[in-house]
């Protein structure tokens, strides 16, 4: 059976992109936040997940406003990357697992999550590059992977309560996956952070601790937040934080921090990456 | 249900705004090919033209206003596209929106670190 090994949150902020390629992650600037990933590559090392379901939002490479869904799961048997058209490099394509992308769809609708089904998915920096974090080296490609989409562009969004339950169902189908295989959940995006209106450049650091707190242990906790306040204490952009949630929602075992990081600012974002061991129920009773 | 959009200073991008700017927005998501960026830059006039944009939004357009073409119903990750061709990142149309500097911009960024 498929086991989930854990979950990785980390900001995708497009210019992390631009510092990779350019081997800026030793530069003042950017030292801070790339110094969050040395235990990740360490952990991954050991552990060797064999799949990755990537939790983020498009920003216009795959999705228009002609068609946007709420929640997108792709189930492709490969995923590329194309210009978004500011001169982030091009990442070269992505494995798939179509097979388990499959299982994942059939158990999500199952479960009353009726999903967009994406046999062509583009995959935009929101994907590529914590992969590129996670697993650094331009052609490095260890893991297949699973693209999931949350809409964080277009209002009306899904709630926080529903992206966790969404989460959840997404666990509940990584481990009825008969396959023997080791899954790794990883969320993208925020952690606060505003672009547009004259509000643009806000950030909200004890709003975000807050999170990295309770995202940990009490999920739940998070729930009372509405959309309109998630706009106000995360900004119009720390809505990702939703990708966390989801995420966190799909890790349902017993879930333990193995590392976090957070700095401010990175472009306009305030930074952050956070890294959890989930040991499943199951292998607990058995030991 | 609506949602509450008093947040100072903080736009909403719902079905309002997604109907109002749909011509924008997709000229902005034409911008992520290459000979698209090459034609708009060749011929400005007859690229809004092509994509319909209204006078409100040819005109925002037109004085490069990040805060005009929002009103305009454009959304930002499609607006970021338009900015790139013209070589601008999210601080500098962070200063231009908050009519602050871009050194000013970054350091208000910074500041909320400590």
């Amino acid at each position: 059976m498929a086991q989930i090994v854990g979950g990785i949150a980390t900001t995708h902020v497009p210019s992390i992109g631009n510092a990779i390629a350019k081997g800026l992650q030793h530069d003042p600037y950017w030292k801070p936040f790339f110094d969050g990933f040395p235990p990740a590559h360490k952990w991954l090392a050991k552990v060797k997940p064999d799949v990755v379901v990537v939790v983020y939002n498009d920003h216009g490479l795959n999705f228009f406003l002609d068609k946007m869904p709420t929640f997108s799961v792709g189930a492709a048997a490969e995923y590329r990357n194309e210009d978004e058209g500011w001169g982030l490099p091009v990442s070269k394509p992505y494995p798939g697992d179509a097979k388990f992308s499959w299982h994942l769809i059939e158990s999500l609708v199952a479960d009353e999550f009726d999903i967009t089904v994406c046999q062509e998915m583009l995959v935009d920096h929101a994907f590529t590059i914590p992969l590129s974090l996670l697993w650094p080296g331009a052609d490095v490609r260890p893991v297949r992977t699973v693209p999931v989409v949350v809409n964080t562009v277009q209002h009306p969004l899904p709630s926080i309560a529903r992206c966790l339950k969404f989460g959840k169902a997404i666990g509940r189908a990584i481990e009825s996956y008969e396959q023997d295989m080791k899954v790794l959940v990883v969320g993208t995006g925020g952690l606060s952070h505003q672009l547009d209106g004259t509000r643009a450049g806000f950030i909200n650091k004890d709003f975000d601790m807050m999170c990295l707190d309770k995202i940990v242990n009490d999920p739940e906790a998070l729930t009372r937040y509405s959309i309109p306040d998630l706009v106000e204490q995360a900004g119009s952009q720390g809505v990702e934080l939703l990708n966390w949630i989801v995420m966190r929602g799909a890790l349902t075992g017993r879930v333990s921090k193995l590392h976090s990081n957070y700095h401010i600012p990175i472009s306009n974002t305030a930074s952050a990456m956070l890294m959890l061991e989930n040991e499943p129920v199951r292998v607990r009773q058995a030991a | 249900m609506k949602l509450d959009h008093d947040i100072p200073g903080t736009p909403i991008f719902d079905g309002d705004q997604a109907q109002k700017g749909y011509a924008l927005n997709q000229m902005c998501f034409s911008f992520n090919k290459a000979e698209n960026r090459a034609a708009f830059l060749k011929d400005e006039d007859a690229y809004c033209a092509k994509y319909r944009l209204n006078a409100q939004q040819r005109e925002a357009v037109r004085a490069r206003n990040v805060l005009k073409l929002i009103e305009a119903g454009g959304n930002v990750y499609y607006l970021a596209k338009l900015a790139g061709i013209f070589g601008l990142n999210v601080q500098d149309i962070g200063a231009q929106q908050t009519g602050m500097s871009v050194d000013d911009f970054k350091a208000k960024l910074a500041a909320a670190g400590r």
